[in-house]
């Protein structure tokens, strides 16, 4: 699993990433009410925002960490947003992406790094 | 007000040691949420108690220069001086009673909403409480001062503490730190001597369910925040449970809802506006109120329930079911204890009706949303 300074992390299986934010990031949102996720097919950029987590007190933009093609969203989490509070590195998954630049990926940040990153926050 | 250095309360630094997470509010460094999170807090309020750092906000007393001595014309004397700039009907205020009302402009826009107290004691006749919004404060209390000049003195109490107690489990609470305030009833007050010091308890509150706010002295707050917290029944609660308890009861918010260009009509305060105020025509903006009260508002404040996709914030745009613009959400965001999203905003009269399919634009999309009654979740007070 990658992570990103944005607190997005991405776990890459073949060319198909799986992307979601971290459990810093979801509990700093507080509880989340509401997942705007977006349509399957769609092209995503690397810095562009790809999804809005709301939580009760405001709504947040989550961006892409690497660009690519959405080839599925987490329909679960429209019944139960909760669950991206609950088990964010797991079953609170937001999107997968087909990455067109594998590379892309293994330059993020690596757990050791991003959890140095957090200790300066 | 913005500052450089945020102002502190006397609770700020029991809300570090509770692990609040602080965030500067109207100038002030205060607790959006503690570590039980908003969600919970403002369920946990509504079911039990929830206690509030309310100190940003703008008690004062103000208090007529010379009083006769004689407790009804002392009364209508201060009530004449505040009554000037608000639509309540101050004269007729009973001991030991509050009233909501209005700070208004000529144009009969909303300055400012308040409460303003009467006394209980006999021997504070000529007194009023007056309890302000915080991002407005510092104005409201330029306005009282200029229109107090040479018949009553304004005095700020906002260097204490005013901690809101909310809640179904408030009244045990209270009523076991202090003996008798459960005498109190909704939109009362009175003073209490608490280990030889001097608490004004309130029975009221903008979360829509019983409860107290106390103006306590800076050297007791930390004690009796504690003694508060002590109970079981208490947790705290942060800004964040506030504005989504203040929203599920349908209150304005001054600042979102309520601003200088909006009327109480417009805002759907017609309650605010004494009738015998009205028929005077003697408060500012007196002449529009009047005309909106005959012939209607051009808009009108409702309540809307979101019924698909994300929850409408302010700023979102209303629109009739074919996609014309009818005005704007004012306030809105997920409600914990119906578990959907509602909003406030304005529309024009003839949309104003219960029932009237309207469509909410978040992000682009347009989502089903409808008008329903205010409030959303109901009051529960303690008449």
């Amino acid at each position: 699993m990658r992570f990103t300074k944005d607190h997005e992390w991405v776990e890459l299986d073949g060319d198909v990433a799986t992307i979601g934010i971290t459990g810093y990031a979801a509990d700093q949102l507080g509880d989340v009410v509401f997942v705007d996720l977006p349509a399957v097919g769609k092209d995503v950029r690397a810095g562009e925002a790809l999804a809005v987590v709301e939580s009760v007190k405001a709504a947040s933009d989550v961006f892409a960490p690497i660009s690519g093609a959405v080839t599925a969203a987490n329909g679960a989490l429209a019944d139960a947003p909760e669950t991206v509070n609950d088990e964010p590195e797991g079953a609170g998954w937001f999107v997968k992406i087909k990455v067109s630049d594998r590379g892309a990926v293994g330059a993020l940040m690596n757990r050791e790094s991003y959890e140095a990153f957090l200790a300066t926050l | 007000m913005s500052h450089d250095v945020p102002r502190t309360t006397p609770l700020t630094a029991a809300h570090r040691a509770l692990g609040g997470r602080m965030v500067v509010f109207a100038g002030y460094e205060m607790p959006v949420q503690y570590p039980m999170g908003i969600l919970k807090e403002h369920l946990w309020t509504r079911e039990h108690a929830g206690a509030f750092d309310v100190s940003h906000m703008g008690p004062a007393f103000l208090d007529l220069t010379s009083r006769s001595g004689d407790a009804e014309a002392d009364h209508g004397a201060v009530a004449a001086v505040i009554e000037r700039l608000v639509c309540g009907d101050i004269a007729g205020l009973k001991p030991g009673q509050l009233r909501y009302t209005l700070l208004l402009n000529e144009a009969g826009g909303i300055v400012d909403d308040l409460i303003v107290g009467r006394p209980a004691r006999a021997d504070e006749q000529g007194r009023l409480y007056i309890v302000v919004n915080s991002g407005t404060k510092d104005a409201d209390f330029a306005l009282l001062t200029k229109a107090s000049t040479g018949k009553a003195t304004l005095t700020r109490a906002d260097d204490g503490a005013l901690i809101a107690l909310q809640g179904p489990g408030a009244a045990d609470v209270m009523g076991g730190l202090i003996p008798g305030v459960d005498d109190l009833t909704f939109m009362s007050f009175k003073q209490v001597n608490l280990q030889g010091q001097i608490l004004l308890v309130s029975r009221s509150g903008y979360t829509g369910e019983d409860g107290f706010e106390i103006l306590v002295p800076a050297g007791m707050a930390v004690s009796f925040w504690e003694r508060l917290l002590a109970n079981e029944l208490t947790a705290p609660a942060g800004l964040g449970a506030r504005d989504s308890l203040r929203l599920e009861a349908g209150l304005p918010l001054y600042g979102h809802d309520l601003d200088e260009t909006v009327s109480p009509v417009e805002a759907d305060l017609g309650f605010a506006v004494s009738k015998r105020r009205r028929k005077a025509s003697d408060f500012p903006g007196a002449a529009r109120i009047g005309r909106e009260c005959a012939v209607g508002p051009s808009r009108l404040l409702v309540g809307l329930r979101v019924l698909e996709g994300a929850p409408a914030r302010e700023g979102a745009t209303i629109t009739n079911e074919t996609g014309e613009p009818l005005g704007n959400v004012t306030s809105g965001g997920f409600a914990p204890s119906l578990g959907a999203s509602i909003a406030m905003g304005f529309v024009p009269p003839s949309s104003a009706v219960v029932g009237a399919p309207v469509k909410v634009v978040v992000r682009g999309r347009a989502q089903m949303a409808e008008v329903v009654t205010r409030p959303f979740v109901p009051h529960r007070y303690h008449r």
